[in-house]
Formats: structure tokens, C-alpha cells, sequence
């Protein structure tokens, strides 16, 4: 397919830019219109049942507040661990996300649950500083033991036409991961439109992202439904031309199960099932876990508990 | 992982069907004369919903007079605000009983809740209260600063979009002064004389609304009858034609609203994603029963190899299937006779060697269902490419320039509807100016407004519905 053909190798900026604006224009309104048919979706009973224990496993319970402490990221771990303490059948989330200096922390208080730690890096969340202070702040990261690094990539180079410049540095960042996986944030939100956008999704894969991720959450408006949207077609594309899967992260105000379960019909009916796993859709929260988790017992039992009966952490 | 979505269908409880409905005339429902009865199926299960009556001479006769006592003696005289509380007043009990109207449209006409819900019923619900807000202002609409109604409209509705077209053709008659006698389709009468009762609930008039059942014979009646002032009609081209023989040399006023053949042209730059979106949506929604349905897609041969497999994969993901599940795509076709239709007119694509293509999809074992079907290598000379199908059923042709995808598309005895795809604004442009049609669509299909003109060129009718234009089809 032409226009989802794997790009040159990336040597000028011009081969980049001639790239990016050769992929096909998107339509806002229809962007938007599509995710809102898509958002009609009425999902009950088993299909809710099962979207509700994928949606946990995909969780990545976030923290990433300067005030956190040894004592609340270990008690966010437990909480990963264990979400219900209630129901020991409810699976354990994707994994725990935190800043880069609670890395070593949240390795030691989920040793031997099987959960992975996601270390937020590269400045996050402005990534506002030299190429090697981010390449320091991602080494330090997995050297810490995180198996997930989700790094910002430079805006104000991607809006200044500087595309060459973020290329290289998600690369470079990419080599600093070894062994562990990179999600790469786009941060929507500043980046503003829809074209940008596909743009960035697909720089971002090729640049070798093995996760595009919508925002940091410190940026309004975060992951929403038309931006997730057209990030899917993208690794739906870029799967299409070159074989490869990259996964989907939206990040910040997917805050209970009705979204969640939006996103995954987004999923299902854009990317397809293939996606439809923990290794290829991510959501990153920390209030959602608590909704998903009412929501489980509610269709179990028939009753609605408060919540006072699920942990805050 | 399969995510499959459990069944969900919306509760039918919310309606009540009577076991019979007689004809609504002069603010009562009143047998038929000739105490004849037709049944309205479910075509998703063929399930007997009603029977219906079917009004004789006798009954138009009666309509007709009924209709001309209320517009003499009550609406003609009404002021034109006393008009429009009536109309809003219709309007808000329409978005009461939304839920109801959609489940029973849904039934009666086999087209997915989806679409009901959120389209059909809030737009019938719309017209009424855009044209309830003319009905004191006609004096600045543009047609003179005192203009009368005409008197009695017949108005003779399909049976796609039972209730909307309803509205489409009452909503502008009353709000103008005019008085109706209605006739709805054979196959879809149900939520029509819903509407008379939601008119009985309004505390409109006797005689302002009258709803005549039956089949064609009914519509002749109605046509023919030189009680009426104006004929409305919107159907085939065929029965259009009909009309205008009979309405000929009258001084009835007439609008047709008629087929269709409609091009959606996707340009080599257009948004592929939403293109795509558009294309589907243009030919599927409502299982292609879409006078303005795009039912050709001309796509530049450049991208056309890029644009298909594209198509493919999205109709496959349309879901088919119980019309009252709310994640149902594509509902039943509406009656056995257009089924047949539609399939004949496939197969003569078969026959003239175009190449067929539906994604693998179940159909119902009872009722009328035809899979989503895409005919690629159609070229202007085939039967399908020309002739309206008014169905599920995409023709795919391609273009090499700009002037040849506008020849292609006007290249058909049709001018009701196009769209076309492209992120250029010059192009769109261009390309707009030069379309025989009476709605262009830029970069969307299908999107309708109660403030916007409708209506063809050509062997698709002349008139027009809908905003301030519509006002001018009731007025002296």
C-alpha cells in the first residue's frame, strides 16, 4: 500500500518531512464522528464481563506526582498486586508506572508478582533537556530494573519542522532501553491536529517505538476518543506495510469503565482483535482501576458495593 | 482475543401495537369503507405486527372534504403563531414517545434501532420544530409579504424513512396554513398512525392531519382526486412519472422527490480513513434504502489498489443482524418484492461479468436480508452502474482526472445526491460547480438538517424540502 509503504532511510529532514506529509490528510469531522458511532457500542453482560478483565490486565497503574514517596509507591504496588483483595480471581494490571527515581522502589515491593515497572523518562514531563541528560535519566531507569520506559518525545521540535531531531532522539533513547520496551508519549495535546497526529504515530514507529502513547496526563485534553483513534489506524497501517505490531497506550482522563470499554471497541473495530492483549493496548490510569473493579463485583454479585470497599492507594 | 459483543437488544415493551388500525380521518380513526385490511410484517422475522386498513375512493373522499372543512373554518385562519404551538407542541411529544417511535419504527421498517434512535427520531423531531418556528415569520421568508397556503395537500410518502419523511412533507403543509391528507407506504404504516394519535394528544384540530392506509391503489385515488390543491410524492421514478401524467393539466401544484444514483468521488488526496467511512456509510446506511444513497464510488485509479482492501476490511466489520440490537449495523431489507429487486439486478451484474464481493456474514434464516455487497469492474455501460438498486449494493468505478470523475458522475438520468473526497478546498470546489446534483456533500454523506434545501435535478424530481425553500412548494 503506498502510502503506508515503510518510509526512506531517515538521512534529511527533507526525506522525513516529504514522508509525513505524503501519508493520507485526516478529516477531523469524520475522525470525530467515527469515534462517536464507535462510542454507541452497547457492550452487556459476558462481553462486559470480559472487556471489564481485559481492561484490568491492561491498566497501567500510574503514579506521577511530585509528591510521591517510597511509602505510596509501594502501597500503589500492593494495589497492583492485589487490586481486590476481595476476589482473588480478578487479574493483576499490565503494570506499574512511576517516575524514574521510584523505579528501584516499585521493582523491589512487586518482586515476584510477575508485574513489569514502566519508568516514566526523558525529561517527563516537558522533555526539556539535553539529549544526554534524557539518555542518563533512560539508562538509570532500567538499570533500576525498569522492563518499560515511557519516554516524551521533543514537541517543540515536531511543531518547528525539526522531524529529523525527534527521529533521532526516540533512536537514541530506544538504543539507551536494551532490553526493555519504549513507549514513546506524543502528547496530543500540544500537538493539536488530527494530521499531526498520524504524522508524529507514524515518525514515532519509525523511529522503532514498540508502543505509541497518546499524553502525559499533565497536558489537557489527554487520550481522546478521535486521538486514540487515529493512533490505532496508524499501527493498523504500519502492520499493513512492514509486519510489525506497535502497540497503543491512551494515557489520562479514562477515568471509569464506561470509557475503557469504549476504547477497547475502538480497538476491536480499527487496529482488530490481534490488539485486543496487554502486550499491544495499554491504558494508563489510577482512578479507572477502582471503577473497573465495582463494576466487576456488580456484574458478579447484581449488587453495587461503595467505595468504601476498594482500596485507596 | 474475540471480543464478541453479547446481544443487546432494545426492550419492545415501550410499545403498544393495536391488533388493527383504521384510518385516521377528521380527528378520528374510522374503518375503511370498504372494510378491507393489509397486514404489516416485521421483514427481520415476518412476524404480523397489524392489520391496517385500506382506504377506497369512498375514504379519500372523505379525507379530502374533511381536510378542506378544517382548513376553511380553523388552520387557514389560525394565526400563524397559534400554527407554530401546535407544531412545537407536536414536536415535544415526539421526542416524549422517541423511545417508542424508534423501537417501532425499527419493527415496522427492519431498519437497525442505531439508526432510529439516533438519527431518524431526533430529525422527525427536528423538522417540526424548525418549521413550527416559520409559521409566524412567513411574511419574511422571501415569498411576498402576505403569502396564503394552497389548501389541501396529498402527500404520498415511502416507506425508508417512514416517519421522517412524514415529517418532511406535514411539518412545512401546517406550518404554511395548508391541511393534509397523508397516505404512508404499504409496508411501514405503523408509526404514521402513531403520529395521528400523537395528533389527537396535541389537541390538533379535526381535520388538519388526515392518514389514509393502503397500497397503490389508494395513492391513485388520492393523486386523482381533484379535491387537493398540491400532490407531494416522493418514491420511485417510475410511480413519480405516473403522478405527473395524472396531475397534468390541473391546477394542482407538484414536487417529486424521486431515485437516485448518487457518485461519491474519492480523489487521490482525500482523507483515505474517512473516505472510507463516508463511502460505507453513503451505500449501507439504512441497508442502501437511501434515495440519495452514494451507490456509485468513483475512485481515481491511483489509489483505487490502496482505497478496496481498505473498503473490504471496513465493510467486514459491519455487523448484521436483529434490526432492535443496538450495536446492529445493517438491518433487514424491507419487504420480499424489494429483495427480489435487488437481487435481480445483482445478478444481471453477474451475468454483464462484474465482480461480486460480500464479506463472509450470516444471514437470518427468516425475513429479508441481503449481505453487504461490493461490484468492482463496473464500468458506465453496466446495468447496475445505471439503474437505482436501492440496496446494500456498491458500484465500484474509477477515473483518471478531474473532468472525467465529474462526466461519470453526472453521466446518469439521476441528479439527486454526490459527494465528494478530497483535502483540496480548490478542487471540492471545482468539482461541486460542475455536479448535476441537487446535494453535494464535501467530505461526508447522508448528513441531513432540517434548515437545508432537498431535492434532485433531472429524473430526480423537481421542488424542494426542507429549510426556507421547503416553505415555497405550500405557499401561493
Amino acid at each position: 500500500m503506498s502510502h503506508t509503504a515503510t518510509a526512506p532511510e531517515a538521512t534529511t529532514n527533507h526525506a522525513l518531512r516529504a514522508y509525513l506529509y505524503g501519508l493520507p490528510g485526516v478529516d477531523e469531522v469524520g475522525a470525530r464522528s467515527r469515534a462517536q458511532d464507535l462510542s454507541t457500542r452497547s457492550i452487556k453482560t459476558t462481553a462486559k464481563a470480559l472487556a471489564i478483565d481485559l481492561a484490568i490486565s491492561m491498566v497501567d497503574l500510574t503514579t506521577l506526582e511530585g509528591a510521591d514517596t517510597p511509602g505510596k509507591v509501594r502501597s500503589l504496588c500492593a494495589k497492583a498486586a492485589l487490586p481486590d483483595p476481595a476476589d482473588r480471581t480478578v487479574p493483576k494490571v499490565g503494570a506499574v508506572c512511576v517516575y524514574p527515581d521510584m523505579v528501584a522502589t516499585a521493582v523491589e515491593a512487586l518482586r515476584g508478582t510477575g508485574i513489569g515497572v514502566a519508568s516514566v523518562a526523558t525529561a517527563f514531563p516537558s522533555g526539556r533537556a539535553h539529549l544526554d541528560v534524557k539518555l542518563a535519566d533512560t539508562r538509570r531507569a532500567v538499570a533500576d530494573g525498569a522492563s518499560e520506559i515511557d519516554m516524551v518525545i521533543d514537541r517543540g521540535a515536531f511543531l518547528s519542522g525539526d522531524y529529523l531531531k525527534v527521529h533521532e532522539e526516540i533512536v537514541a533513547v530506544k538504543e539507551a532501553c536494551g532490553q526493555a520496551h519504549l513507549k514513546v508519549i506524543l502528547e496530543t495535546g500540544e500537538l493539536v491536529t488530527y494530521d499531526n497526529v498520524r504524522r508524529v504515530s507514524h515518525l514515532a514507529m519509525r523511529a522503532g517505538a514498540d508502543f505509541i502513547k497518546t499524553s502525559t496526563g499533565k497536558v489537557a485534553p489527554a487520550a481522546t476518543l478521535p486521538v486514540t483513534l487515529i493512533m490505532l489506524e496508524a499501527v493498523r497501517d504500519h502492520h499493513a506495510a512492514t509486519g510489525r505490531r506497535v502497540g497503543v497506550k491512551p494515557a489520562g482522563g479514562i477515568r471509569n469503565t464506561k470509557d475503557a470499554i469504549r476504547n477497547l471497541v475502538l480497538v476491536n473495530e480499527t487496529a482488530g482483535p490481534e490488539w485486543l492483549t496487554p502486550d499491544l493496548f495499554r491504558i494508563g490510569a489510577s482512578s479507572l482501576l477502582n471503577d473497573l473493579l465495582m463494576q466487576r463485583t456488580r456484574l458478579s454479585t447484581g449488587t453495587y458495593p461503595g467505595p468504601d470497599y476498594y482500596t485507596q492507594d | 482475543m474475540i471480543f464478541e459483543y453479547a446481544p443487546a437488544p432494545e426492550s419492545r415493551s415501550v410499545v403498544q401495537l393495536r391488533e388493527t388500525y383504521d384510518l385516521f380521518v377528521d380527528g378520528e380513526f374510522t374503518p375503511a369503507r370498504s372494510g378491507e385490511y393489509l397486514t404489516s410484517l416485521n421483514p427481520a422475522d415476518e412476524e404480523e405486527l397489524a392489520r391496517v386498513a385500506v382506504a377506497g375512493e369512498a375514504d379519500v373522499d372523505r379525507a379530502v372534504a374533511a381536510a378542506r372543512r378544517a382548513q376553511e373554518t380553523v388552520w387557514g385562519r389560525m394565526s400563524g403563531a397559534e400554527r407554530g404551538k401546535y407544531l412545537f407542541r407536536i414536536a415535544r411529544i415526539i421526542q416524549e414517545r422517541s423511545r417508542e417511535l424508534a423501537v417501532l419504527e425499527s419493527m415496522d421498517n427492519g431498519k437497525p434501532i442505531k439508526e432510529t434512535r439516533d438519527v431518524d427520531i431526533p430529525l422527525v423531531a427536528a423538522y417540526f420544530f424548525y418549521y413550527a418556528g416559520w409559521a409566524d415569520k412567513l411574511a419574511h421568508a422571501g415569498f411576498g409579504p402576505n403569502p396564503k397556503p394552497l389548501g389541501v395537500a396529498a402527500q404520498i410518502i415511502p416507506w425508508n424513512f417512514p416517519l421522517l419523511m412524514l415529517a418532511w412533507k406535514i411539518a412545512p403543509a401546517l406550518a404554511t396554513g395548508n391541511t393534509v391528507v397523508l397516505k404512508p407506504a404499504e409496508t411501514t404504516p405503523l408509526t404514521a398512525l402513531v403520529f395521528a394519535e400523537i395528533c389527537q394528544e396535541a389537541d390538533l384540530p379535526p381535520g388538519v392531519v388526515n392518514i389514509l392506509t393502503g397500497a397503490g391503489e389508494t395513492g391513485r385515488a388520492l393523486v386523482e382526486h381533484p379535491g387537493t390543491d398540491k400532490v407531494a410524492f416522493t418514491g420511485s421514478t417510475d410511480v413519480g412519472r405516473q403522478i405527473a401524467r395524472a396531475v397534468a393539466g390541473t391546477d394542482k401544484r407538484l414536487t417529486l422527490e424521486l431515485g437516485g444514483k448518487g457518485a461519491n468521488i474519492v480523489y487521490d488526496d482525500a482523507a483515505l480513513d474517512q473516505a472510507v467511512e463516508g463511502v460505507v456509510s453513503g451505500i449501507f446506511f439504512n441497508q442502501g434504502h437511501v434515495c440519495c444513497a452514494g451507490s456509485r464510488l468513483l475512485v481515481q485509479e491511483s489509489i483505487a489498489e490502496e482505497f478496496l482492501p481498505r473498503l473490504k476490511a471496513r465493510i467486514a466489520k459491519l455487523r448484521l443482524g436483529d434490526p432492535l440490537d443496538k450495536n446492529t449495523d445493517i438491518g433487514a431489507i424491507n419487504s420480499a418484492a424489494q429483495l427480489e429487486r435487488i437481487r435481480e439486478l445483482t445478478d444481471t451484474a453477474d451475468e454483464e461479468g462484474v465482480e461480486r464481493w460480500s464479506p463472509d456474514c450470516d444471514l437470518p434464516e427468516s425475513g429479508y436480508w441481503f449481505a453487504p455487497t461490493l461490484l468492482t469492474g463496473v464500468s458506465q455501460a453496466h446495468r447496475v452502474a445505471r439503474e437505482e438498486i436501492f440496496g446494500p449494493v456498491l458500484s465500484v468505478l474509477t477515473f483518471r482526472t478531474p473532468e472525467e470523475a465529474v462526466a461519470k458522475a453526472n453521466n446518469t438520468p439521476y441528479g439527486l445526491s454526490a459527494g465528494v473526497w478530497t483535502e483540496k478546498g480548490s478542487r471540492m470546489l471545482w468539482t461541486a460547480e460542475r455536479l448535476r446534483a441537487g446535494v453535494i456533500w464535501s467530505n461526508t454523506f447522508n448528513k441531513f438538517d432540517p434548515t437545508s434545501p432537498f431535492g434532485g435535478y433531472k429524473e430526480s424530481g423537481y421542488g424542494r424540502e426542507g429549510g426556507r425553500h421547503g416553505l415555497e412548494a405550500y405557499l401561493g
